[in-house]
């Protein structure tokens, strides 16, 4: 007989990707069948209650107090394995005590006000807080002169552009909400990848889009002199790109970047227009993706037009060095012909933007019955997300799969259990995955992703599946191992997510 | 044109969240500096709100009260009994530690201190009979610090106890506390034996009469002087105060050689206080006590007037809220125990003793006190630690009370009841710890935070009371 077991820490705080390491250790341990470590937030308690992870200690909790819970397998199993839990978390702390008196020979900095006054030339807030608190200390940190990344999401458009009014106020920038990706003179900020300086200057509001294409120009032998990252709203008409426009005329003046790429969904015309009339004025040629916007559109207002994020990588790349290409794969010839009956593409995604770009890119092919969780325009909503039809692009790092658990980019538990799933379908015809390395994913998917791949291809080999590694080789997590690990288990393995989508457009086709 | 500079400066970053940022941004060559940030421990929008509204009434509010404190002057002026000079003390009331509690809800060692006065005052003459009598409606119970007092411990006051009488010579307020008896089996531990009787006749019959006299002769003696000074010797006068008492034994020795008692009694009473390392702690307590009295009820002030222990509860006073008790349950300390001891025998935390931290002395002042960062974790470091997050929960630093290794910069002092919220950071107390049956007495030492309970409710009260004016 199962038994759910937990305990309350009350005033214990661990930070979400701390409190996710753990929670994967638990998870790990023999006999436990589920498991949670969170914060004791209302959401928090009803996902719990919703995992049936639940317990009467529960009731009284508040904000501050850690919640420590798990399944076992029997009485006797959850008890002991309560006590191995309580023990990691203890040692994470105590990891971190020693971290910030022996490192830095001081104490712990508690606060944004005491870390102003021993750091009074900081020059960057970065945030990552829980949505409901991070809106206070970016304006916080905005109202004593700092910049600010802001990682954190549920924060609110109003919230938003309040926060930018006061930055744009003040000539400070406001990275964010939700961004996630930054790269600033070689300084990789949240989930970024290790890339070599350069002439090329980014600004983004896509995260994974920015990844995507600072990797890419690493990858072809170019630099990048700063990415910067707005947040996906600040585009829109309400916030009328304050974030954009801003790090736009800083990548000009910064004397680094000759070339400026934009990546991003199409801004409001409003947006559009005004970023149109810096580029007017621009003395660096300016390359824009703006996945699903026109040639017409683009080149209208004076940018290079990139269709693609990797065709924007090596476009921005030529201006630099006109010798440059991309990395491709020709040796595509153990692709069977696979089209016999009704099969379809699954494509599982841990960035938002691949799924995206990848439904524009099947759409304008002409590929019918396409399904997405995230449908871009002309694309039909799947029923029920964990269930595919049709030609189906799942974005996982979706809000839906997220709640209560790490992004896929961390934890792959969840899409693993997706590609076994998919693969012993009927009807699928072929799978794409991405595979997105760098600071802040997963540091080890030699063992917690290459298995899982290994064992779909065993369990049916004549299903191609195809997947591209978004990083570079400085990456922390190996690149080019991965990659021929990926290869010798049978993957195929292309090098952009445009590639691997036209690939599968052939190959749906019995091209 | 834009004129941000963060392109063309050296990165230089303040994480505050997902502590892997920070590290990533090291190894890549950046400055970073990780914000051990937590939630705060009440968060509510319109509370908010209201707070931002009125925050800078409610700083200088607090900076007023902090000055008060500063000013303050604790001088010992004398001794009396406890019924001739404690307002409100009568014969069948017991004073006791921490918020109002009634007999049922006492913890262990309480219940022991109180039979064991009634046993003192002649109430009762036997265990039984005294502890019905406590039971019973006869005897009322009130917070000593309702009456001017405070008690370590179970911080128990009857009618003829002998106290010191301290006077704040700045506002001419006044504060009480009874003699110290040592350790072993004492009163304060919930003991009440006769050895403990005993002990109290004679601090009632000799020590006080000797000492009171002695003080007439030393005049007024400056508790804020050798305070200071025991700081700089390595007290932080909570559980440590040996060089509070050899300066107090100083300054009173000779002129108890100058009373009129036998020869035997004055080296009784001089190896009593010498040998009693905690002699002082029932100095630095009222010390505290009579400073900050003088700050209460200051309008929109959110610092502290006390914390105070019952045993069962915790509870805390604010400045503008003046005689209002916010309370949760207490908490049993980390600590090290004497041979034979656990955390299974420990009571609750317990005493009036948290006046000492409340008035920027005991865990807030640790960090000058090496000697005893056994308790706090064996590094000196920690002790450090401790102090440096004080001053983050505190309205500002103390004008005498110094710390020699933070190059003599002041104690945090006056704690502000916001700060704590917001930043969800606790006050930090180093204290004795009781054992949880009467009359075992104390079983070690150790640190603990306060309760996040009794802040909550006082946050909440403070900040909606803000509306009404």
């Amino acid at each position: 007989m199962s038994v759910t077991k937990g305990i309350v820490k009350k005033g214990d705080y661990f930070d979400s990707i701390s409190l996710m390491i753990i929670s994967k250790k638990i998870r790990e341990m023999e006999g436990v069948i589920d498991s949670a470590v969170v914060m004791g937030s209302a959401e928090n308690l009803l996902i719990l209650k919703a995992a049936g992870l639940y317990i009467e200690d529960f009731a009284n909790v508040s904000d501050s107090d850690l919640l420590l819970v798990l399944l076992g397998r029997d009485e006797e199993i959850a008890s002991k394995r309560l006590n191995e839990a309580e023990e990691l978390l203890l040692q994470s702390k105590k990891k971190r005590g020693t971290l910030s008196s022996e490192k830095n020979g001081s104490f712990a900095v508690t606060s944004l006000e005491s870390a102003y006054k021993i750091m009074p030339s900081a020059n960057l807030v970065v945030i990552s807080t829980a949505g409901k608190f991070a809106y206070s200390q970016a304006f916080s940190a905005l109202t004593v002169g700092q910049n600010v990344m802001l990682f954190s999401d549920n924060i609110t458009i109003e919230e938003e552009l309040k926060l930018k009014l006061l930055a744009q106020k003040r000539q400070l920038l406001v990275m964010g909400p939700d961004c996630g990706t930054a790269i600033i003179g070689g300084v990789p900020l949240a989930f970024a990848n290790s890339v070599r300086l350069g002439k090329i200057g980014v600004v983004g509001a896509s995260g994974t889009g920015m990844q995507e294409v600072t990797s890419l120009i690493h990858n072809m032998g170019g630099g990048i002199s700063h990415a910067l990252g707005t947040g996906g709203r600040d585009i829109k008409e309400k916030i009328g790109g304050i974030s954009f426009l801003q790090a736009f005329e800083m990548l000009e003046q910064d004397e680094n970047t000759k070339v400026i790429l934009l990546v991003a969904k199409p801004p409001h015309q409003t947006v559009l227009e005004e970023i149109g009339k810096k580029v007017a004025s621009c003395k660096y040629p300016v390359v824009a993706v703006f996945l699903g916007a026109t040639k017409e559109i683009v080149e209208k207002h004076h940018m290079i037009y990139g269709k693609t994020l990797e065709e924007g990588a090596l476009l921005a790349c030529r201006l630099v060095d006109p010798r440059a290409q991309l990395e491709c794969n020709n040796d595509v010839t153990s692709i069977k012909n696979v089209t016999s009956g009704d099969k379809y593409i699954r494509a599982l995604y841990s960035g938002g933007t691949f799924c995206y770009e990848t439904q524009l890119i099947l759409q304008e092919a002409g590929i019918s019955s396409l399904y997405s969780n995230t449908p871009a325009s002309g694309i039909a909503t799947l029923a029920n997300s964990n269930i595919s039809q049709g030609n189906c692009i799942v974005d996982l790092g979706e809000d839906e799969f997220t709640k209560g658990r790490p992004h896929p980019m961390i934890d792959f538990s969840l899409r693993n259990r997706r590609i076994l799933e998919e693969i012993a379908r009927p009807d699928t015809a072929l799978i794409i995955l991405d595979l997105v390395i760098g600071h802040g994913a997963n540091l080890d998917p030699q063992r917690e992703f290459i298995p899982t791949v290994v064992k779909a291809k065993k369990l049916a080999p004549h299903i191609p599946i195809i997947c591209f590694v978004t990083g570079t080789d400085s990456d922390p997590q190996n690149r080019q191992e991965l990659i021929k690990m990926l290869k010798e288990s049978g993957v195929v393995v292309v090098f952009t997510n445009a590639q691997a989508a036209h690939l599968a457009t052939k190959i749906i086709r019995g091209i | 044109m834009s004129s941000n500079k963060l392109l063309k400066e050296k990165l230089k970053i303040i994480n505050l969240g997902i502590e892997s940022f920070h590290q990533t941004a090291l190894a890549h060559g950046a400055k970073s500096l990780h914000v051990d940030w937590k939630p705060p421990l009440v968060f509510d929008k319109k509370l908010q709100e209201l707070l931002e509204k009125n925050r800078s009434k409610i700083e200088a509010a607090n900076l007023k009260a902090l000055a008060i404190v500063n000013r303050g002057r604790p001088m010992l002026i004398g001794l009396a009994q406890a019924g001739e000079v404690i307002p409100g003390m009568k014969k069948n009331l017991i004073l006791h530690a921490g918020p109002p509690i009634e007999w049922a809800r006492m913890c262990g060692p309480m219940r022991g201190a109180i039979i064991g006065a009634l046993l003192y005052e002649g109430l009762a003459h036997n265990e039984e009979d005294a502890a019905s009598l406590a039971a019973s409606s006869q005897v009322e119970y009130s917070p000593c610090h309702e009456h001017q007092t405070v008690g370590p411990m179970a911080g128990v006051v009857s009618f003829s106890m002998p106290v010191f009488i301290l006077e704040n010579s700045e506002y001419k307020n006044r504060a009480y506390c009874t003699m110290n008896e040592g350790l072993g089996k004492v009163l304060r531990y919930g003991a009440y034996s006769l050895e403990v009787i005993t002990k109290l006749r004679w601090m009632e019959k000799t020590l006080y009469p000797i000492l009171k006299e002695a003080i007439s002769f030393a005049g007024p003696v400056d508790l804020k002087n050798i305070i200071a000074q025991a700081l700089h010797m390595g007290d932080e006068l909570h559980n440590r105060n040996r060089a509070g008492t050899s300066l107090f034994y100083r300054s009173i020795a000779p002129h108890i050689l100058k009373t009129k008692a036998e020869r035997q009694a004055q080296i009784d009473v001089l190896n009593f206080i010498n040998g009693n390392d905690h002699f002082f702690l029932n100095l630095s307590m009222p010390a505290s006590k009579v400073s900050l009295d003088a700050a209460r009820g200051i309008e929109n002030s959110s610092m502290l007037t006390a914390m105070a222990r019952n045993g069962t509860d915790f509870g805390i006073q604010l400045s503008a809220m003046n005689g209002r008790w916010f309370v949760g349950p207490a908490e049993v300390p980390d600590a090290l125990f004497f041979p034979g001891f656990s955390k299974a025998d420990a009571n609750p935390d317990i005493g009036d003793s948290a006046i000492t931290e409340t008035a920027g002395l005991g865990g807030f002042a640790i960090a000058a006190s090496p000697a005893i960062v056994q308790f706090v974790g064996g590094v000196a470091q920690d002790a450090i630690n401790y102090t440096m997050q004080m001053y983050e929960i505190s309205v500002g630093e103390n004008s005498v009370y110094q710390i020699p290794y933070l190059n003599f910069r002041g104690t945090p002092t006056g704690i502000d009841l916001i700060k704590v919220v917001e930043k969800n950071i606790l006050p930090f107390i180093d204290t004795g710890v009781a054992h949880k049956k009467a009359g075992i007495g104390q079983v070690g030492a150790g640190v603990l935070s306060a309760p996040a309970m009794p802040f909550k409710l006082a946050y909440e009260e403070f900040v909606k009371g803000l509306l009404s004016h």
